[in-house]
């Protein structure tokens, strides 16, 4: 079977799950099955042959498990949010539109996607003020004690961070392909620690500096962990130093403890953290930093057990109101509602789905001929992981909670229509590696 | 580059599990935990969605059923209001508040133990419906205490003996509990005195020191002993009533005129750790073994005056003398008092008092009957047949006589505690008795907590009797 046929048979199981989670809800509503569900469903699929079709014409060689993996989560996020709220999910079906076409645009224009290696300084300075543009008056919102997002009202609402993300690993995937070799080859060696040379060495001080920034000013502990493990992901495999990744983890360390301690935002996010089940800290004022989000997230997932109280079980509003028992289920606790309707094996089988995702990206790298390209697919992949492991670690209180949303399942524009493209650009990378010489 | 980029997977593995730990860690280890705490409205929550089981009496009145109120949550309403409020409680989920059998037994009417029906209904999303509660509690005869009661704060409670199934159990003053915690009047309204109260047992109690008497072999009923009054006990004169000196007389006669004097002397004679043993076989230095909330059941046992604090079991400081009359410290519950009745009428055999009868399911199944069973054989069965005896004569000729109820044999004790300073005529009078004496089907407890100078055979006497011809008619 080729590769593309394969896909289209991978596609199957997402078109049966979003078919069958979209008749769970309808049933749990009216109990009575509505051909709406179908109707939905039939959509979702078209959409995703539509994908699948792009893909056929211009990448035939790329990986063919990546698209339905993302499928299969996307139309698992639409079927969640539809449960949740189904407002929502219209829009995040909008969104999801949006997203493909994107993708599409992203893989005609960048086939040969090498030449972003071009324009790394300029992809670099506007991630820059993509990350900084929620901290400017007017545009920025601050969102629990963080700025996340800008919001021009009426026009547009976005996150760039999941933008930014994206041109960081390009920036990095660039550089480092070019310096990889002096920052060996030009190293000393001071008390067997190599020390790499200042003068190339210094675009990663500015990404460490960068991440401290990110800390600082918009008090993101999620995005900052993001960016900087992707950072050492692909400075490890470029380099073959596991010294710079000790130094790299220690001086984050560092920086973050300095950081925790002394920005009030951060230092009650940890306390949180810490105690989320302490009665002042849960029942904390308005405007001052409550841990009733933690903790709920953790009742949510206690109520799940084991096995889940079922599709459309779990209690989301306060009775009486509509008011959510557990604040922005759709998107931060989106992983905590799964959790309480599927259970440990459900969210454990969601881990897995990203998991396999991840490993069809780090195969990529491997397969992958040229540096770019390997740098490239590992920040990509690790990017991914870490916002995987940002959102999850924090809901189940493994970090503290930040708000990142969870790649292809949690309600927003941002972040679907930026994933979809972070999956356009591994799929070009997949493409060149697996074509035949 | 290859093997730093399989580390780096490696990495994102180790990392991935982290995360599936810790979700385990909520979902499986601590979730208990968690859903215990109090923080967790969750709790609450489901548990107001449940469709809480009935709670009904013996002739299938309903006095507790739950009403729906806005998304799927549902309320408690009480239709016999105050009436059974002592004995049935009232459960508020959303205040977390719960008392009497609507706590003792929120299991069944939650539903735990549900039918396949329900478990199915849930699965598909349905609401959890409970398990409908039937109590052994006999409507009629309630109806009958709470009104020859009269509004005066006392205590009615009927039990029989042959089963433990509680057919009354009346406390005034009471609330209503669609409405708990509004003022009712009088303070300490919400216990429950038939199982809460520390009432003065007086004269009611030679029933028990009657038992020690004639079981432990040391005495029979017509043991002779010396009816004079005043009697030192314990260094300080104790009377009988109007200070009457009886003479010799035999413990029969003793009982049928309740000369406090020779009971003394008996205890005194058996000794504490005699009178402590058959104490302890009626129930007393325990909790009444009733299915009822723990919080809401008193021990019977005799206090320090001085401290106020209950005394060891057998402990050399108690006036065993005037314990042995029911004074000297001794605090009981009417509950208490009925199950001693009970036990004298079931040939010495104490059965495990019990208010629930048996649940039904939401399918209409038959999910659990409570079977009669032994709490402790308290006496030889000769034992209780000469006790019972005794306490025939009382109703017949002595001071119990208002209890007669003409072709049914009554047997019973009465009291008349004084319960003021000394010198003040306050008394709370008792009656303890079961009927028909020669085949008993029901055992009763009444006291008045307090009356000016009123005696048991004339306050309380008259109440048991006519429960007893209620419930006794109803039951052919």
């Amino acid at each position: 079977m080729t590769a593309r046929n394969r896909e289209l048979v991978g596609l199957i199981p997402a078109s049966l799950l979003v078919t069958a989670g979209f008749a769970g809800v309808f049933i749990q509503r009216s109990n009575a099955l509505s051909n709406i569900s179908l109707t939905y469903g039939a959509i979702f699929l078209a959409l995703c042959l539509a994908g699948h079709l792009v893909i056929r014409a211009t990448l035939p060689y790329a990986d063919p498990y990546m698209f339905p993996l993302v499928a299969l989560l996307s139309s698992f996020g639409i079927v969640m949010i539809y449960r949740i709220d189904s407002t929502f999910a219209r829009q995040q079906a909008q969104w999801f539109v949006l997203g493909l076409i994107l993708f599409a645009v992203t893989i005609i224009a960048f086939r040969d996607y090498r030449r972003l290696e071009r324009y790394r300084y300029t992809i670099a300075v506007v991630s820059l003020i993509l990350l900084m543009l929620p901290r400017v008056p007017g545009l920025g919102d601050e969102v629990n004690g963080a700025y996340l997002s800008v919001h021009l009202p009426g026009v547009f609402e976005f996150q760039p961070t999941e933008f930014a993300k994206i041109g960081f690993v390009i920036f990095l995937a660039s550089y480092l392909r070019d310096t990889r070799q002096v920052l060996v080859l030009g190293a000393r060696r001071i008390l067997g620690v190599t020390i790499p040379p200042l003068k190339h060495f210094g675009p990663v001080l500015v990404i460490w500096g960068l991440a401290m920034l990110i800390l600082f000013a918009l008090h993101d502990v999620g995005s900052s962990l993001m960016f900087y493990g992707a950072l050492l992901a692909v400075l490890y495999v470029a380099t073959s130093r596991l010294s710079f990744v000790v130094v790299g983890v220690l001086a984050f360390g560092l920086g973050a403890w300095y950081i925790g301690a002394h920005v009030p935002h951060i230092n009650a996010r940890v306390e949180e953290w810490l105690h989320p089940l302490n009665r002042s800290l849960y029942y904390a004022k308005a405007g001052q930093a409550s841990s009733y989000q933690l903790a709920n997230s953790l009742f949510a997932q206690a109520a799940g057990g084991m096995f889940g109280q079922g599709f459309g079980q779990a209690t989301l509003t306060i009775p009486g109101t509509s008011n959510y028992l557990l604040p922005a289920p759709s998107t931060d606790m989106i992983y905590a509602v799964i959790t309480d309707e599927l259970g440990l094996f459900g969210a454990a089988a969601v881990l897995i789905a990203y998991l396999m995702l991840i490993a069809r990206g780090f195969k990529t790298a491997v397969l992958a001929r040229d540096s770019f390209s390997t740098l490239l697919a590992v920040g990509l992949s690790s990017v991914l992981a870490l916002q995987v492991f940002v959102i999850v670690g924090g809901v189940t209180r493994v970090i503290p909670l930040t708000g990142v949303t969870l790649p292809f399942i949690s309600y927003g524009g941002s972040s679907i229509i930026a994933n979809l493209v972070l999956l356009a650009l591994l799929l070009l990378v997949s493409d060149r590696a697996r074509r035949p010489a | 580059m290859n093997a730093p980029i399989t580390r780096v997977f490696g990495v994102v593995i180790v990392l991935f599990a982290l995360l599936i730990a810790w979700t385990s860690r909520w979902t499986v280890f601590d979730a208990k935990a968690l859903r215990d705490n109090p923080l967790n409205a969750r709790t609450v929550i489901d548990e107001e969605k449940i469709d809480r089981g009935e709670i009904l009496a013996a002739a299938g009145t309903v006095l507790a059923e739950s009403v729906k109120g806005p998304d799927h949550t549902w309320t408690r309403r009480y239709p016999t209001g105050s009436l059974f409020s002592q004995a049935v409680g009232y459960s508020i989920v959303k205040t977390g508040q719960a008392a009497g059998l609507e706590l003792s037994d929120g299991d069944y009417l939650r539903g735990v133990n549900t039918g396949i029906s329900a478990i199915i209904g849930q699965l598909g999303g349905g609401t959890q419906v409970g398990d409908d509660v039937h109590t052994t509690l006999d409507p009629t005869a309630q109806r009958l205490a709470l009104r020859l009661l009269d509004g005066r704060a006392g205590s009615v409670v009927a039990l029989d003996p042959r089963t433990g199934a509680v057919k009354v159990m009346v406390s005034l003053p009471t609330y209503n509990d669609n409405h708990p915690s509004a003022p009712c009047g009088a303070p300490g309204c919400q216990l429950n005195d038939a199982t809460q109260a520390g009432d003065v047992p007086g004269s009611t109690f030679k029933v028990l020191t009657a038992v020690a008497a004639i079981d432990s072999g040391k005495f029979t009923p017509r043991s002779v002993l010396n009816g004079n009054s005043p009697l030192t006990v314990s260094g300080v004169p104790l009377s009988n009533d109007g200070n009457q000196s009886w003479g010799p007389q035999t413990l029969t006669t003793a009982l049928t005129n309740s000369i406090n004097t020779i009971w003394a002397q008996v205890a005194q004679q058996l000794g504490r750790s005699v009178m402590t043993e058959y104490m302890k076989r009626f129930g007393f230095y325990s909790k009444p073994p009733l299915d009822y909330p723990p919080d809401e059941l008193a021990v019977s046992r005799p206090f320090s005056t001085a401290t106020g604090r209950p005394f060891a079991p057998g402990s050399p400081n108690e006036d065993i003398g005037r314990i042995g009359i029911g004074q000297g410290g001794l605090r009981v519950t009417p509950l208490q008092m009925a199950m001693v009745a009970a036990a004298v009428a079931n040939g010495g055999k104490l059965m495990v008092p019990h208010l629930t009868s048996y649940v039904v399911n939401s399918d209409g199944q038959t999910i659990d009957t409570i079977k009669p069973t032994v709490y402790s054989q308290v006496m030889k069965s000769s034992t209780a047949q000469q006790v019972g005896l005794m306490m025939r004569k009382v109703v017949e000729e002595g001071t119990g006589q208002p209890a007669q109820l003409g072709n049914i044999s009554v047997a019973g004790k009465t009291g008349t505690a004084s319960i003021g300073v000394t010198g003040s005529d306050l008394t709370e009078p008792w009656f303890i008795g079961f009927a028909p004496a020669e085949n008993p089907q029901i055992a009763i407890a009444v006291t008045i907590d307090q009356t000016n100078g009123g005696y048991g055979g004339t306050v309380a006497a008259p109440i048991a009797s006519s429960v007893i011809k209620t419930v006794l008619s109803e039951h052919g």
